[in-house]
């Protein structure tokens, strides 16, 4: 039980833990704060494995960025109350089962896997020159298309969230 | 025992379906929205893994292309979920079957 295997439990437990706390917690700001938690528990497994770039990419957009974004319109809507409907009991129960069922038939598929050691010496893998190289010549294409794809998403959000004036405007004419 | 990639593969397995669960019991839309993001965390938590194994960088590229698609999804999908706000005056999803009558 080396440094490697305490810390890979510690982050594991604080993951699931975290994620259960996202889906039993019944204040809406509660599950956004959690879901930060298990981000930063994943990207403490990031580093773990050598994925240091990554790490730090997942802090900023994922707990910075896109979690800033949710707990911002939950505090728009006002719907930090405690008064969400709930589904019934069996529909929950129902929910539960078949994630339940989901979980067994993976786990058996990869209980038969060959496990694979993973070396816990340092790699230069995910730092940022080595990935960049990558990007830049294999992943060129790939690169510009999903500029054009973040393009139209903003156009996308903008035409969506406007409000609707035009039509009054012509009917009142 | 040390840690080998088996581990992994059940945490994200774990992850992933700890988001199935949530999208299925809640009935909030900014939760179930929320709960997809773990699973697609889950699932780059597994391409980092295999990375990691298999001493490969295009797994890492491809969890940015993941986190690039998320975030055109959350801008996008916060947008409606705005607007449905807007016109309705709540997140719920069960009131949304009007495609049913």
């Amino acid at each position: 039980m080396d440094i490697y295997d305490i810390l890979f439990w510690g982050l594991s437990v604080m993951a699931v833990g975290c994620a259960l706390g996202i889906i039993l917690s019944r204040n809406p700001v509660n599950s956004v704060l959690f879901l930060i938690l298990t981000f930063f528990a994943i990207s403490g497994h990031y580093i773990l494995m050598n994925a240091q770039f990554l790490a730090i990419v997942n802090i900023i957009v994922y707990a910075g960025a896109i979690m800033v974004l949710f707990l911002f319109v939950i505090m728009l809507m006002n719907l930090n109350a405690d008064v969400e409907p709930q589904k019934g009991q069996l529909v929950q129960l129902a929910g539960v089962i078949s994630g339940g069922v989901l979980f067994l038939v993976v786990l058996a598929a990869i209980k038969s896997a060959r496990p694979e050691v993973i070396d816990k010496t340092s790699t230069d893998i995910g730092l940022i020159s080595n990935l960049g190289k990558v990007l830049f010549t294999k992943y060129v294409l790939p690169f510009e298309i999903s500029s054009v794809l973040f393009l139209s998403a903003m156009i996308g959000a903008i035409v969506i969230g406007k409000k609707e004036h035009v039509h009054e405007v012509t009917k009142a004419e | 025992m040390p840690v080998n990639s088996t581990h992994y593969l059940f945490l994200s397995l774990l992850l992933f379906s700890i988001g199935v669960m949530g999208t299925l019991m809640r009935r909030n839309a900014i939760i179930i929205f929320m709960c997809i993001e773990l699973m697609l965390n889950a699932v780059n938590l597994l391409l980092v893994t295999f990375s990691k194994v298999y001493a490969d960088a295009d797994a890492q590229l491809f969890v940015f292309f993941i986190m690039v698609v998320a975030a055109a999804e959350v801008a996008v999908g916060l947008a409606i979920i705005v607007m449905m706000y807007r016109k309705v005056h709540s997140v719920d999803i069960n009131i949304l079957n009007r495609l049913k009558h």
